[in-house]
Order: C-alpha cells, then structure tokens, then sequence
C-alpha cells in the first residue's frame, strides 16, 4: 500500500485535482465582470461592384471601425477575436452574415483602437441582391479565455445602404 | 510436510487474489471512463463532447494539445462561432470558426464558410471536391470551453503506443488511480 508508485499516483492525482479546480475557479470568475464596450463604424465609401460570372454580387467597401473592448479583459482572458459582420435580408434568405473583416487582440492595451480599413474577405451575396441594399454591420467579439468557458456578444449597428449606382 | 503444503496454498491463494483486485481496479477505471463519457455525451448532445486540437490553425487561441469542450444544441449556427466539422472523405474532424452563414427561412437549408484564425484562406479548399458551402449535418459541435495542454496526453498515446501500454502497466501496478482518458 505504500510502495512508490502508490504515492507518486496519490500526488499525481492530487496535483491534477488541484489544477483542475484551479482552472474551474478561474474560469468562474470571469462571470463577475461586467463590461461595457463601446463600438462604432462609419462607411467611408464605396470602391467598387462586381457582377461575378455566376451571377452573385460583390461590393467592395471602406469603414472606420472605432472600439473600446477594454473592460472585456480579464485576468482570464487570453485574447479577443473581433469580427465585422455585413448582415441583410434576401428575397431567397432570411439570414446572410458576411464577415467583413477581423482581428485578434492579445492585450488590453490594444483594445482600444481605431483602423481604416478595406474589407478584408469578399463581400460577396449569394444572388444578386446587393444593388441599393439595406444592411446592418454587427461587431461580434469572442473572448477566449486561459482556460474555462468562452464567452460571445455583439454589437449591431443598423442603417447602411449599399448605393443603387456604382462607378 | 503438512505445514508447507499449507504455505503453497496461501501464497497460491494470495497471488490470486491479488490479480482479481488488479483486475477488478482496472475495470472499474476503464467503466468510469466510459460512463464519464457517455453522460457527458448525453449532457451536451455532442457525439464526441471532448476533443483534442492537433493543428495550429486557430493559433493563437486554441494550440496543438489543447482540449475543447462541445456542445451541439438546436439553436442556429451564427458567424463567429469556432464549430467542429466533418469532411467526407477525411477521417480527422476540422476546428474552425464560422465566418459566413446564408441561411433560408422556408427550406431551412443553411450555407456556411469557415476559417482558421491563422489561415489566410477560407476553408473551401478543405472542403470536399466541388463542395462551396458547409452544411450543418457536417457539424458536430460548437466549441463551448477550453482547457489548455490537457489533450497531450492523448496525442502522445496516439503517436506513441509504448507509452500507452506503459502507463496501462504503472496504473495496474499502483492499484488505485483517479486518472481518466
């Protein structure tokens, strides 16, 4: 019963409980902080339509994304993925979430920011509903923590229209 | 004479006994497993609720070894979502995350786009030949939770059989044990 192996186990196991419930607690504690983000974007103008072969539009668009994802960090929190998100109604679909552009934030210091930017992926619809459309851009952020349960929300951001006529 | 015969039969006796409490030790870690397993299935309606990330495609948020917790609920896939799918053809699931959803209202039929957080390119390539959009049968869970490293164990078992094998024996060797893969 009380050899070594039956001692390194009993260590062994103890540690890894300890560890766990250690990740648990830390985990746990992120539900004690309570954010508030701020978020706007503007759209600086519209560069460009395409008509694709197929017969699905692509817009190309420029925004000024301002944030302030600060109070999102926790000593939890290993980073923050932040995402643009074009969203609109079809005729064919009730739902078209379009991620526009993204970024990882890997400190507090950074979440604070403000970018001019072209869409980073293609803002491509599956059809050809695009021309004087009504859209909304959402900002999502996903927390992910050092360990434990990962935490999402949103801001959305209505009113935009893609013009009729482009250059 | 007697008195030795008696010796044999206790040692024998001994020995036996020992190795069915070996025995008995071991099969109740392999059910504890199992039963850990499968409520953990029934708990999140995920067929595999646990699973280990090889690649460094999500770097820097989830690393080789890491261990994800899924969940699988009736509520609609939505961008942003980090989703464990399926490729026919391909025998190891993909962890990435949701960057486009069409979805129709009528049909139900819901169209996506994934993509690795350290990729450049969207996920169309992995898909099957002649596949654009990911389908929501593919799915088998939503990434819900995160433990880090945890899941080197078993990448180590995987690549490396003799350690599995030894640590099967130290288990057995050491009686009682609370460590579950």
């Amino acid at each position: 019963m009380h050899s070594f192996g039956y001692r390194a186990n009993a260590v062994l196991t103890f540690a890894l409980t300890i560890l766990a419930l250690m990740c648990a607690i830390a985990s746990f504690s992120d539900n004690f902080n309570f954010p508030s983000p701020s978020a706007e974007i503007q759209i600086v103008g519209f560069n460009g339509f395409k008509k694709k072969p197929h017969g699905n539009d692509e817009v190309s668009l420029t925004m000024n994304i301002t944030a302030d994802l600060q109070s999102l960090f926790t000593w939890n929190t290993k980073q923050l993925f932040v995402f643009v998100a074009a969203e609109y109604e079809t005729p064919q679909n009730s739902l078209n979430q379009v991620s526009l552009w993204d970024a990882i934030i890997l400190a507090k210091e950074h979440a604070k920011f403000w970018i001019q930017t072209k869409n980073k992926y293609r803002f491509v619809d599956q059809g050809s509903n695009l021309r004087g459309k009504d859209f909304n851009l959402t900002l999502h952020w996903h927390v992910m923590p050092k360990t434990g349960k990962m935490f999402a929300d949103k801001l959305v951001m209505s009113g935009f229209r893609i013009p009729e006529e482009h250059r | 004479m007697g008195w030795i015969a008696e010796h044999v039969e206790s040692i024998k006796s001994m020995k036996i006994r020992d190795t069915l409490s070996q025995l008995i030790t071991l099969g109740m870690i392999v059910s504890t497993a199992l039963i850990i397993w499968k409520a953990l299935m029934c708990l999140t309606g995920s067929e595999s609720p646990v699973v280990v990330v090889l690649s460094g495609s999500m770097e820097p948020g989830f690393k080789r070894g890491d261990i994800l917790f899924l969940h699988m609920s009736e509520a609609p896939f939505r961008a942003g979502e980090i989703v464990v799918y399926n490729v026919e053809g391909k025998p190891i699931p993909i962890v990435h995350r949701v960057i486009e959803v069409h979805e129709q209202e009528n049909s139900g039929k819901v169209d996506m786009l994934t993509k690795g957080d350290a990729n450049h390119a969207d996920d169309r390539s992995l898909y099957a030949y002649g596949q654009n959009w990911l389908k929501p049968q593919q799915i088998m869970g939503r990434a819900v939770g995160f433990v880090p490293y945890a899941g080197w164990v078993t990448i180590i078992m995987t690549e490396k059989p003799i350690i599995k094998y030894m640590l099967v024996g130290a288990l057995d060797s050491a009686g009682e044990t609370y460590l579950l893969f």
